[in-house]
């Protein structure tokens, strides 16, 4: 795709989702999918992030706030249990930290480039809160 | 389909704006997405009228501008439908932008243009500005001469736009109340026979294709977009000609009725030939009869294809004129005429000898009368006389005030 020529792609500035039909899509899992080097799920937009969300899963409750909030589908919950970030989508926006629940949060911001077993190991303790 | 069919005479009297709504219902098109706009008003408020009276099975979507009238047709094509809708002067300058989108995306969507002077100052009256707005655009566009026309080019438009190999929108234009509002006798087809000739619509990469779901309009940087420009008229130069002249044929093997790429009049052994478009056709026909009764050889030569440019079909036409005139009916604020350029180009390479000179007239719908064009053929034989042109090459025709002549 990278290199074709001007008479090499198929009309009209249109590009598809899906190699052969899309059958019972809703119900395949988006690893299972048969995306096409043109779907943007194909394409890594890591770089484009300058923070990312980091996720400690000891103080998660599943409760899927992040999971609903993310503009960019890149929270991976199955079977309604948060089982991590796609880092290949998320754009480091902070949303799914933002509407975390928990107390300490269980998905924070760190810069990029942060080792993320570091950051797991310092992890806030719980704030107490006045009343 | 739960619609009902409508019972023409042979010939009916139409004016150019309800032969085109009626060419609409006949090719019972399924989203009319339009803001009105004078003159070409009618047009869309004929197919509403048709659809409230159950002659089409469709929808007709009234939005809040031109720019949304043209966004809505680019929606429903992509989704799948036979779309069109109508649009004059200011209306379609603000549907510019989305023309390119619609071209670009490979939607074939049949826009009805009745030609219409551009503000300011204001004037609903026809010229034919906002048609030469619109031929980068990479659109087919077809121009009509009368009402009759006005029916016929929408039939063959939607014949060549819809064919997979051309995937491309189309104009069919007509002047702004010299066509769009004077009733004439317009042969018509049954609504069978009509409906047959464009056939039923063949999606390709509809939206409404759920097993093969698409993305239309995709961006592309300097990576991509430069390739897509290049196919858009890679196919505008070599498929579509071939297409048109197709389209031509069959409808001419269906009523009887020949249209060209480039319309010939009294061409063969003409000396000198006036170039023009719209209703200054007919015109200009019947002054060159005119003329060859005052033993001067006039010809005329109508463009129907205005994109893509005919560029070997006028060259091949004016082969042998001794002096042409090119008539551009827009004010090219700046630069020769239109006309004057495409021809010049066309010719350039050629053996051709003929002495070319510009024209600019009917700006906001001022007459050509046929006294203009009685001393537009008597300046070209002048020209002829002398070996050279003996004006400017450049000359406002019925402006007041004194002579108004450059380069």
């Amino acid at each position: 795709m990278a290199n074709t020529g001007w008479d090499e792609f198929e009309i009209g500035a249109m590009l598809r989702t899906f190699e052969g039909e899309a059958g019972d899509i809703a119900g395949t899992l988006q690893e299972d999918r048969n995306y096409t080097q043109n779907s943007s799920f194909s394409a890594s937009v890591a770089d484009w992030r300058i923070e990312k969300p980091v996720f400690n899963k000891d103080f998660c409750i599943d409760c899927q706030f992040c999971w609903i909030y993310c503009p960019d589908i890149s929270i991976i919950s199955r079977d309604k249990k948060m089982i991590g970030i796609d880092m290949d989508h998320c754009k480091g926006c902070g949303i799914c930290v933002e509407v975390c629940p928990t107390n300490p949060k269980s998905l924070l911001m760190f810069p990029e480039q942060a080792e993320e077993e570091v950051e797991i190991a310092n992890w806030p303790a719980k704030e107490t809160k006045e009343k | 389909m739960a619609f009902d069919k409508m019972e023409l005479r042979d010939i009916e009297v139409w004016d150019g704006n309800f032969a085109a709504a009626q060419a609409l219902r006949q090719c019972q098109i399924d989203v009319v997405s339009a803001y009105p706009i004078t003159p070409s008003t009618p047009i869309v408020e004929g197919y509403s009228k048709f659809l409230a009276d159950n002659y089409v099975e469709g929808e007709f979507v009234m939005v809040e501008s031109e720019h949304a009238a043209m966004s809505g047709c680019i929606g429903a094509s992509a989704a799948g439908g036979r779309v069109a809708t109508a649009t004059s002067s200011q209306g379609f300058a603000l549907m510019v932008e989305t023309l390119y989108q619609a071209s670009g995306m490979r939607l074939p969507i049949i826009l009805n243009v009745v030609n219409r002077a551009l503000a300011a100052p204001l004037n609903v009256n026809g010229d034919h500005a906002d048609m030469y707005l619109g031929r980068d655009s990479g659109w087919i566009q077809f121009d009509a001469y009368s009402p009759q026309e006005a029916y016929d080019l929408n039939f063959i438009a939607f014949r060549v736009a819809e064919d997979h190999d051309v995937r491309l929108p189309a104009m069919v234009h007509q002047d702004g109340f010299m066509t769009s509002h004077t009733a004439q006798g317009v042969y018509t087809m049954d609504d069978d026979t009509a409906y047959s000739f464009v056939g039923d619509f063949k999606p390709m990469n509809d939206m409404l294709d759920f097993e093969h779901p698409v993305t239309h309009g995709v961006q592309t940087e300097e990576d991509w977009h430069y390739e897509h420009k290049a196919r858009q008229h890679n196919d505008l130069m070599t498929k579509v000609p071939a297409k048109i002249e197709e389209a031509f044929a069959s409808f001419e093997k269906l009523t009887g009725r020949k249209y060209n790429q480039v319309e010939q009049y009294d061409m063969d052994d003409a000396d000198v030939a006036v170039v023009c478009m719209g209703t200054s056709v007919e015109t200009a026909r019947e002054v060159a009869t005119e003329m060859r009764e005052k033993g001067i050889k006039a010809g005329v030569v109508g463009l129907r294809v205005i994109r893509p440019f005919p560029f070997m079909e006028i060259k091949e036409a004016l082969e042998g004129i001794k002096a042409i005139a090119t008539l551009d009916r827009s004010s090219p604020n700046g630069a020769a005429g239109m006309l004057f350029n495409e021809i010049a180009g066309a010719l350039f390479n050629s053996d051709t000898k003929a002495l070319l000179s510009g024209y600019v007239y009917g700006l906001g719908g001022r007459d050509l009368t046929k006294k203009h064009l009685v001393d537009l053929y008597t300046e070209l034989q002048g020209n002829v006389d002398a070996g050279k042109v003996t004006t400017p090459l450049q000359q406002f025709i019925g402006v007041r005030g004194p002579k108004l002549q450059f380069l």
